[in-house]
Order: structure tokens, then sequence, then C-alpha cells
């Protein structure tokens, strides 16, 4: 047990030599088979955990250790686990959320980055790192005139081994600039692809600036995909256009829009990846508990449930277990697989965030769009 | 057909396909086929030393690439070609997953051993099916490209294979190496090659033992996207008969899974399925295998990894013009 560190801390002598002794021995937080402590050291009325694990109290509050400033709280976290949070320390009646001093792994996102925790078993993948041998794609930021939203950018792809005399399959990502800067996705990608594990790809990174509206189910984002920016890009790279070599991906949000723009022109993308899809429905009335920026995604997830139809070839799905979205992804698997779309579905013990995303990109980018690995014989 | 075929092991860092080239007692030149690197074709120095003979480059994929470039007719129905040919495969390979759930559903069945059994051979046919249904499938297209385009006709295609013809002359042998094997397929056939280097030996790994089997089959127990079943591409020259040659299985075979494998092999059978990790051979004289080690998929789902075929007859060595040299 993990809870034997502090054990070890109250058997000192709790002096401050010896609390920086026991410090010094111990990586933070301490991860002893399936329990995790967390430690906070300095002075405070209270201590609480926060962290994004849906299931759990939101937060929760670290005992601290008689005679001495650390603070702990001992919890359990299931094998593979992979966990972000922050500590709340109160001073005179207010909290401040920090990172963990004592831990320095962290994961960024739009709002900042927070402390991250893995349980035992989990790794980062290799594949996430730069790797000298793999050649970089190029990446570009092109400006599209488009009739739907008039002057947008978007980043552009470009693998390492490509020819013009080739044609490519086109992947669309919603949030694009968001996966390269948070989940690593310009590396993966060289790595992937360098591996062979996925093909030669262009791939086209866009962002809304007004993203919760555009993005759910906003009838404006799905022309503009489809009728101003695949053309465009159809048009000035070799690709091989067919709806077996378009995929559309996105999280959250971003997998709302990739849904409902293949529902509105089905047989278009023939390959979708749709992460932690904020999917929230109804089965009965029209309101929902999540308020009334969900209000189109539900209109259109009740639509969906109500007649599901096969609008793509292959869909993989992704969701982490620790996030309130769990229940929403997992009952629309049946529902895809009843279409007869070829449906793959991985959970993972993470939550709602940018390096769950990125752990999933290597099941998930092998399976939509495969690269030759299963053809090589050396 | 070839008079002598050797199939080795993967060649990736300490590759011993010299040994070999010194044991039959060649001393080059010899045709060097590398088409399955693609755009590193030509990166042949690492092969050349290992061989240690003069060796000529016969640069399948660069002179298909000109092929392609200078007729664009053609290179349209090409390309047309293997896009209905991915398109076979990528519904084969659906009904082969489905295959495979039903076979794996019904062995979880509370019935008698016997029943189980008989069923599992009906699995084991419906994957027989699938797969001579879709080599014939495959053939039928390749042949009716064939009867429609003639190929080897086609001026740029018949002007390499002019040049193929001289820089084979004078060589001793063929080595082909693997790589991507569907590409590697598809230009040794675009200038048959095989027949353009009839009656020289052969030497080949990886994609390029692959293709000269009867069928050419893909595998990989480990995909990046967790599992697969094995599938078979396409009908291969089938100057090395009789075998499913598989290259690299210590990093691609999942040796713990006994009824995939008894599945896989009785699939398969009466091919015999190999495993062909460095050290591992094959030889076949006149279309026969006479020799071989490797690692064998028994059909009751064990792995023979000291497997051994029938010990060479002497008479049948002789191949090599210096017996002397052959090491003891």
């Amino acid at each position: 047990m993990s809870a034997g560190v502090i054990a070890e801390l109250e058997a000192s002598p709790r002096t401050r030599e010896a609390v920086d002794a026991w410090i010094g021995r111990h990586k933070f937080p301490v991860v002893v088979g399936p329990s995790i402590t967390f430690v906070w050291r300095g002075d405070a009325e209270a201590v609480h955990l926060k962290h994004w694990v849906f299931g759990l109290p939101s937060s929760q509050s670290l005992a601290r250790v008689d005679g001495t400033d650390v603070w702990h709280l001992t919890m359990q976290l299931p094998p593979g686990s992979r966990v972000e949070y922050k500590l709340e320390i109160v001073r005179h009646g207010k909290g401040e959320w920090i990172q963990d001093p004592l831990n320095g792994a962290l994961a960024r996102d739009p709002f900042g980055a927070n402390s991250v925790a893995h349980g035992t078993g989990y790794e980062v993948p290799t594949w996430i790192h730069h790797d000298r041998a793999a050649p970089p794609g190029r990446l570009d930021e092109i400006f599209l005139d488009s009739k739907t939203f008039g002057r947008r950018s978007f980043g552009l792809y470009v693998p390492a081994r490509f020819k013009r005399s080739r044609r490519y399959p086109l992947l669309v990502v919603h949030d694009g600039h968001d996966y390269l800067r948070y989940a690593s996705m310009g590396t993966v990608l060289d790595n992937l692809i360098d591996r062979l594990e996925v093909a030669d790809a262009i791939v086209v990174f866009t962002s809304s600036p007004d993203r919760l509206r555009e993005y759910a189910d906003d009838e404006r984002h799905a022309r503009y995909l489809t009728e101003d920016l695949v053309p465009f890009v159809e048009r000035t790279f070799p690709l091989e256009a067919v709806p077996q070599s378009r995929c559309l991906m996105g999280a959250s949000f971003g997998a709302v829009a990739a849904l409902s723009t293949a529902c509105r022109y089905p047989g278009f993308y023939g390959r979708l990846l749709l992460q932690s899809g904020s999917f929230a429905f109804t089965d009965i009335g029209d309101r929902n508990h999540r308020g009334p920026l969900f209000d189109p995604v539900v209109a259109f997830m009740n639509r969906f449930r109500a007649e599901p139809t096969a609008v793509s070839e292959r869909v993989f799905v992704s969701c982490g277990m620790y996030e309130s979205l769990i229940y929403e992804n997992r009952s629309l698997v049946p529902m895809l697989l009843g279409t007869g779309m070829d449906v793959r579905y991985v959970e993972a013990r993470d939550g709602h965030n940018w390096e769950n995303w990125r752990d999933r990109l290597r099941d998930a980018l092998s399976w939509l769009l495969p690269g030759p690995f299963l053809l090589v014989y050396e | 057909m070839p008079a002598e075929v050797i199939v080795l092991g993967s060649q990736h860092a300490t590759p011993d396909v010299g040994a070999v080239v010194r044991e039959r007692g060649l001393r080059g030149p010899i045709a060097i086929v590398r088409a399955g690197y693609q755009e590193r074709e030509a990166d042949d120095g690492a092969l050349v030393a290992a061989l240690g003979v003069p060796a000529v480059n016969l640069a399948l994929h660069a002179r298909a690439s000109a092929v392609f470039a200078d007729d664009p007719a053609f290179t349209a129905a090409y390309r047309d070609r293997q896009a209905l040919l991915r398109h076979m495969q990528s519904c084969y390979r659906v009904r082969l997953e489905k295959t495979e759930d039903a076979a794996r559903t019904i062995a979880l069945r509370y019935f008698e051993p016997e029943l189980l059994e008989g069923e599992d051979a009906v699995s084991v046919e419906q994957f027989r099916q699938l797969d001579a249904n879709h080599v014939t499938r495959c053939e039928q297209v390749r042949t009716a490209f064939a009867a429609l385009w003639h190929p080897t006709d086609r001026p740029t295609v018949a002007r390499h294979r002019a040049e193929l013809t001289a820089l084979l002359a004078p060589v001793e042998a063929l080595v082909i190496a693997g790589g991507h094997v569907a590409s590697l397929h598809n230009r040794l056939e675009l200038f048959d090659v095989l027949g353009l280097a009839a009656g020289k030996p052969i030497i080949a790994w990886g994609a390029g033992a692959m293709v000269l089997t009867d069928r050419i089959v893909l595998y990989h127990d480990y995909p990046p996207y967790g599992s697969d079943v094995a599938q078979v591409l396409d009908s291969g020259f089938g100057v090395a008969p009789g075998v499913v040659v598989m290259p690299d299985p210590s990093r691609r075979l999942n040796p713990d899974t006994g009824p995939a494998i008894a599945r896989f092999a009785r699939r398969m059978a009466p091919a015999v399925c190999v495993g062909m990790d460095l050290g591992a051979r094959l030889d076949f004289v006149d279309g026969a295998l006479v020799a071989g080690r490797g690692r064998h998929l028994r059909p009751d789902g064990g792995i023979d990894a000291a497997w051994t075929a029938a010990p060479v007859a002497p008479a049948l060595l002789a191949l090599g013009d210096s017996a002397d040299e052959v090491p003891a």
C-alpha cells in the first residue's frame, strides 16, 4: 500500500530534516500497485485534490501528518490509469489551485496545464516523442476564401515522402491546432507514417473561432468542410478523392461536428474518428442537464438515435472511462454497429483531455487509414 | 521454372545470404531485385556487400515508374485494376473477419467435443472457400487485364524488357529481396522477370520469398489496432510451391494462440506453413521442396521450432560449380 509511505513518515522523528529526507527518497505521487498517495508540503488551512475523474468526488481533502507540514491523500487508482489533477491550497479562507510542486509531469491544454498521475502499468507511448529517424512532414498554414465563412486558415500537413505522382488519403481534424499543440499530432503522424502503421496522408488541421456553435450540428460548418475546404484541398493536392480515403475526426464537440457533418453528407466521408464525443441525448423530453450549449447537440443526437443510419464505412470511437461522457459514448456504439458500419470502440482509464486523445491515435489511425505495415516483409 | 529456388529467413542486421552465395559457389554477377523497397530501391549497398560478389540492380521500381510516366492510357487502366483489386481485398477481409468471429463464437459453445470438432472443420472450410474464391477472382482480374492490354507488348515495357534481357544474360542467379509485397509482385509480373530469368537459380527472402509461392499470405498477430486475421493477397508465381512462407515470425506471430494456429494451418493445407526467421531456409529443385528448416505451424496448433524438411539428396546439391567451397 502506498499509505505505507505515510506510515514511514509518521514513524520518523518528524523534524524538518526528517521530512526533507523522506521527500528526497520518494517520487510523488507515490504509486504502489492499485493505490496512489498525493502529498503536498506547506502551511495551509486545508488542501484538496481537484481532479476530473467522473464517478469520484471532484474535491477530496488531504490530511495533515501531525507534527509536520505534510499533507496526504491515498486513493485507489486502477492499473493503467492516467489522471490529471491540481491541488487547491486554502489560506485565509481562499482556495488557490496549483500544480503539484512535487510532480514535474504536466499535461497542457488550452486552459493551462495540469499535473499528471500515472497508475501502475500506464506507459507514455513511445511514438509521441520526436524520433530523429522519422523524417518530419511539412506543416504550413493555408488561407482559404470560402463561400461559407469567408477567409479562414487551416494547417496543412504534407508527409515527408510526398510525391506528386502518388495519390493520398485526406484526414480532416477538428480543433486541429489544439491537436497539434496538446496532442503532439504532428510528431505522432511523422512517427506512425515512418513506422508504416499509418498511410502517408494529407492532413488538414482546421479550427473554428466559434466552435461551440459551429461544431454543434451547424449546417454551415458541414457545408464549409464538404463544399469549400475538401474540394479546395482535392484540387490542390493529388488526393484519392474517394470516400474510403476521406477521414473526419474530432474530440468532444469536434466529434459531434465530425458525425453531424457525415450525417449531412452521407457517403462522402468513409472514415470517422470520434474521440470522447459530446453525444448528449435525452430519452424523454428535450431538456438536458448540460446546459443550453448542448441543445442543438441533443436535438441532433436524438434524431440520429431515433433513426441511426450508415453514413460512413468505418467508425472508430474512443472514450475515457473517467469522463462523464462515457455513458453517451458507450450507448452510441451499438447503434452505430446496428447500421452495418464497421465500428471499433476503445476505452481507456483516462479523462476528457488531450493526452487521452493523443494516446488513442495509433489504434485509431492505423485502422482507419492503415499504412503498408501488413504488406512489408523484410 | 527456375532449376533451383532457395528461400531464406528474414535478413535484418546480420544477413546470411552471403553465406548461401558462397555455399552455392556463385561468383557473380548476380541480378538483384529490390523493387519491394520502392523509392529506396537503389539503396542496395548493404545487400551488394552482403552478397560479396558483383551484382546488378534490375531497378524494376524505377522502370515501372518510367512506364507509368510514358504510357498514360496503360497507366490509367493499371490504376483502375489496382483499385479493383484493393476493393476486392477489402471486401474479402470483411468476410474473413466475420468468419473468424463466427469460428470463435462457435468454439465457445457447450457442445460435445466431437460436435465442436465438426463445427470447427466447417469453419476451416469456410475460410478455404473464401481464400479460393478470392484468389480465383484476383486471377480473373489479372488475366482480363493482360488479355486487354498485353503489358509486355506495350512499347515502353518492351524496351525495358529488352534491357532486362541483356542485364540478365550474364548473371548467375537472381536475388529477390523483401519489402512491399504487392509492389514487388506487380513489378515482377509487369516485366515478367521470372520468365526472362528462366532457368537461373533464385535466392529470395521476405516479400521476395512470398511472391514465389502459390499464394501470398499476409499475416500479423500484433497489428497496431489490436488484432487481425491472416489473409491471402493474391496468387504467387508458384516456383516455390507447397509452402506458405511467413517471414519474421518472431515479431509477427503470436505462438500462444493454439486454436488460431490450428485453424490457420488447416486452412492453408496441404501447403506447409513455415515461419522464416533469420537462419531458416527452404530449398526447391525443379519445383520440389528438397530441404528445409524453419518454424512449422502444425495443424494441431503447435509450433515446431526445429522443423526440418526432407534431407537434401547429394545429386541435387551440384548446382554450384565448386563443391569444395561448400562449408562444412
